[in-house]
């Protein structure tokens, strides 16, 4: 729209702090996976029973077999970093509100024994080591509360 | 069997801070395409509306923009995701038999939330968004896994980006219009590695529309269709850790399908121009492979052999591409308009001489995780 000359300043209205609750059913398969790592640091995978692949976090169903999956199968807590990055920029956590110091290392990593990748933090910036290929291994928080955090990150080996 | 043509586009500038609301923006977009096919809003059968609740800050949004999208007494229908899959049931409710027009409306205005909040709202809240994954972030993990499996460096990421941004300059409607360098590229400050600020598409305000008709609602309009002859689409896994980062699978069926449709055998020779996806410099490069404009794994040689340049065997971007100018929801129509202004003859400085057969993509989720892929011509 064309401003006029005697148009005065454009304003905006800002949504406030207000924000939207939610309250996410984790599921059964989630729940046992939380369950696991919370009690007994453990980590668990699926597998299909068509194609045989280990999906972690657990769920339900396969997508490429379309099938439910129900057999368990506990998975390492060491595995190998299938991707990386070096985040140079902040963001605010939306579950605790808390800002993540930068710059901080963000993975994908294949657990041994599942054959899906999970996301995690790593702790290194070193681009000379936190490398594709490079070995991790997971580091559990003291206290744990049922979450994918009680993991705290993963730290090269 | 019926055919489905465009027979009017429009498009808003681009830019970081527009001052209109969102529903001026889709009013400007939707009346410039009336304008352009010679018609007022009584030609319309029926309107298909782009939006999403993240970026606009209401639920429902697609409500708040009705009257904008001129639906009084009129169908109207939504989709959330990219203006591509807009056009994609467009086409649909086009040739549904129960319409003969449809208008295709799409609106963002990315400045006015947060995109890094936003886009981590997209992934997992269970598992995955407490670890801040957003737009940038996958893409700079689907950039590293791409460098490890092809061999392709941070170097062609930026020739991608320079042939972009140096194609933007000769577009109006585009946000950013700067010659930049490989060495501008490469000492950009450094984003989430491998990927720098000049590999990331800038955050953009806008609109855009198409007009749809059959062949027996032509009559109602004064130009001659731009014609879909062909189209695909597909959708790979939510989780990224279930993908192999550096195939797009679900870009290679999409495009197949069109191809078949469109009988393109070799799309390298056959397609005279391309306007694809490219939020981040190395997507680009991925997806030439998904497009099988280069063969799996060397999506880097063709950016270096210049075949996609403006004076190449198939020009890729000449808008400027999505590096250019990334209203997200939009820029997949966006693209579409593109392409039909290249086979209209109507893309100004930026047109390709003879362009007769045009490809536009676009996608939707993380890392590309959704494709859709026109093929059309006159």
């Amino acid at each position: 729209m064309e401003k006029k000359k005697d148009e005065k300043e454009l304003l905006t209205i800002g949504s406030g702090d207000l924000y939207q609750p939610y309250s996410w059913s984790v599921g059964h398969y989630g729940s046992k996976f939380l369950h696991e790592l919370k009690d007994h640091k453990k980590l668990l995978g699926i597998r299909c029973p068509k194609c045989n692949k280990v999906y972690v976090p657990p769920r339900k169903v396969c997508g490429k077999c379309y099938v439910a999956m129900d057999e368990f199968v506990e998975l390492s807590d060491e595995g190998e970093i299938y991707a990386c990055t070096i985040i140079q920029f902040g963001f605010v956590d939306p579950g605790t509100g808390i800002q993540r110091p930068v710059p901080y290392g963000y993975a994908f990593i294949k657990l041994d024994g599942a054959d899906t990748c999970l996301s995690h933090f790593v702790d290194s910036t070193d681009p000379e080591k936190f490398k594709v290929g490079a070995r991790v291994k997971a580091v559990f928080e003291e206290k744990r509360k049922g979450s994918i955090v009680d993991i705290k990150h993963f730290t090269l080996i | 069997m019926e055919r489905a043509g465009i027979v009017g586009v429009g498009q808003t500038v681009y830019e970081r801070r527009k001052e209109d609301t969102f529903a001026e923006l889709v009013f400007e977009a939707s009346t410039k395409a009336l304008a352009d096919a010679g018609v007022g809003i009584e030609a319309i059968d029926n309107i298909i509306t782009v939006s999403n609740d993240f970026w606009d800050g209401r639920t429902i949004s697609s409500m708040a923009i009705q009257d904008a999208a001129g639906s009084w007494d009129r169908d109207i229908s939504t989709v959330e995701g990219d203006g591509i899959f807009g056009a994609l049931y467009g086409m649909m409710r086009t040739l549904s038999g129960s319409f003969d027009t449809t208008l295709v409306v799409a609106h963002v205005k990315g400045s006015e939330g947060n995109m890094n909040m936003i886009t981590n709202s997209m992934f997992d809240p269970i598992y995955q968004r407490h670890l801040g994954p957003d737009a940038t972030s996958t893409a700079a993990l689907q950039a590293r896994v791409y460098m490890e499996k092809t061999g392709a460096t941070e170097k062609d990421f930026a020739k991608v980006s320079v042939k972009n941004h140096g194609n933007g300059v000769k577009n109006p409607f585009a946000q950013i219009k700067k010659k930049i360098t490989i060495k501008d590229v490469m000492e950009s400050r450094k984003i989430a590695d491998p990927l720098k600020l000049y590999d990331c598409s800038p955050i953009s305000d806008g609109a855009a529309a198409i007009i749809l008709s059959t062949e027996k609602g032509l009559k109602r309009f004064k130009k001659d269709p731009v014609w879909i002859l062909g189209v695909g689409h597909c959708s790979d896994s939510y989780n990224l850790g279930y993908r192999d980062l550096a195939w797009p699978r679900a870009l290679d069926a999409a495009a197949q399908k069109a191809y078949k449709m469109a009988g393109i055998k070799n799309p390298l020779k056959d397609l005279d121009v391309v306007e694809l996806y490219d939020a981040y410099s190395y997507m680009e490069l991925l997806w030439y492979e998904g497009l099988g404009l280069a063969p799996r794994g060397k999506g880097a040689e063709l950016i270096r052999s210049g075949a996609t340049g403006m004076k190449g065997e198939l020009p890729v971007n000449p808008s400027g591409g999505v590096l250019s100018a990334h209203p997200v929801l939009v820029a997949g129509l966006a693209r579409l308009i593109e392409a039909t202004l290249q086979v209209r003859g109507e893309a100004g400085t930026r047109q390709i001489k003879g362009a007769k057969k045009a490809l536009a993509h676009g996608i939707n989720g993380p890392c590309g995780q959704a494709h859709g892929v026109f093929v059309i011509g006159a």
